[in-house]
């Protein structure tokens, strides 16, 4: 009985404590705020905005695996993890931009996303490092993000490999968007994350080495309580900030004459 | 991470079933989990009690949105019990919080869904 008490009292104290994995999470935030803005980046659509996990998505719920096999003597998971955190805008694709934080991949950092659009467009999103320990790392995407929803980046070792893998939990965010993917945006989504993962395998000497992609559909029913998230549309944003660029050029020179 | 290192124990509790969780929830516990959900049978409320719950990553998140939605889809309540102040913070950043009942305990968890 004593011996009880005592392994009861360790275990509240262990959680008095803290939990293993509290350094590992971001702390709860209610509305995301940009401390820093790198130089060229657009910030729209993410200061003030929450964030927004699969639940609070409107579209159809997939969980879209990608991973990459890589010897392991070239690479341990951890090794590999701590390069993908250190260099992760670098294995982005061309033309699109990860503004990371000042402190890199760390719990509770927000970094700042301009991804290329057709017709010369940049959409401007963000992300919040919601996990990140030292074989994984989580980003979780704020209110008007393309998708509601999180990807979790890590890599395990199994036999005489280490597999770095991409993983995608996520809900179209709002009707456009849902459309969107439905109209080629998936397949535009899985082929950047295709070529995300190959840079990596190639940045450890395996330029060819294969991308699996494994699509499922969690949930087959949309939410359509959830429309109104169409107000939050970092795309519909985006599109009237560039829009309205020649109007704040203008009237930035005009400001500019009327000073000088 | 991607070995099975938690448990998951189920209790039937009239229309209820509580699913006791003890370890550690990653990615990896999706088979064990998944079984325990199974077996929790046709029911009216699952309830989640994470008393014994020592760990959890992004993964084990994962899963229990994976989770609700297979209840959502059978029409079950997703309820929880035993959260330390660390993991209540979890849910709420997650906002896993606005689709799965928080209680303090599980008394409390079966007469909010009205099977106590």
């Amino acid at each position: 009985m004593e011996n009880q008490d005592q392994a009861n009292d360790t275990s509240v104290a262990s959680k008095q404590a803290g939990a293993r994995d509290a350094a590992y999470w971001a702390k709860a935030v209610s509305r995301l705020s940009v401390s820093n803005v790198p130089e060229g980046a657009i910030n729209l659509n993410v200061t003030g905005k929450r964030l927004a996990g699969p639940i609070q998505g409107f579209g159809k719920m997939w969980q879209k695996t990608y991973q990459v096999r890589l010897p392991r003597e070239r690479v341990s998971a951890a090794d590999l993890i701590a390069t993908w955190k250190q260099h992760f805008p670098d294995f982005w694709p061309e033309g699109n931009h990860f503004y990371a934080p000042l402190t890199g991949i760390a719990p509770g950092e927000v970094a700042l996303l301009n991804m290329a659009l057709p017709g010369r467009m940049t959409l401007s999103t963000g992300v919040m490092v919601l996990y990140a320990d030292d074989e994984s790392f989580t980003l979780m995407t704020p209110q008007g993000h393309m998708f509601a929803g999180w990807i979790t980046f890590s890599a395990t070792e199994r036999d005489d490999q280490t597999v770095a893998q991409a993983q995608v939990l996520m809900r179209a965010s709002d009707p456009i968007f849902e459309l969107a993917l439905t109209l080629g945006g998936h397949g535009q989504e899985d082929k950047f994350w295709a070529q995300t993962l190959s840079a990596v395998a190639a940045h450890f000497g395996q330029p060819t080495a294969k991308v699996d992609t494994s699509v499922v559909c969690v949930d087959k029913g949309r939410q359509w309580s959830r429309w109104s998230n169409v107000w939050h549309s970092s795309a519909i944003r985006s599109t009237g900030y560039m829009l309205a660029w020649p109007v704040r050029t203008a009237r930035g020179l005009s400001g500019r004459r009327a000073n000088g | 991470m991607t070995e099975a290192t938690a448990t998951f124990d189920v209790r039937r509790h009239g229309l209820a079933t509580v699913v006791d969780i003890r370890g550690d929830v990653t990615a990896g516990s999706e088979d064990v989990l998944m079984s325990a959900y199974d077996a929790a049978g046709d029911v009216r409320t699952i309830v989640l009690n994470f008393t014994d719950l020592d760990y959890m990553n992004s993964g084990g998140i994962g899963l229990l949105v994976t989770l609700l939605v297979r209840a959502n889809r059978r029409s079950q309540q997703l309820m929880a019990y035993g959260l330390s102040d660390h993991y209540r913070q979890i849910f709420e950043l997650t906002r896993l919080d606005e689709a799965v009942g928080i209680h303090d305990s599980e008394q409390a968890a079966l007469n909010a869904a009205g099977v106590a």
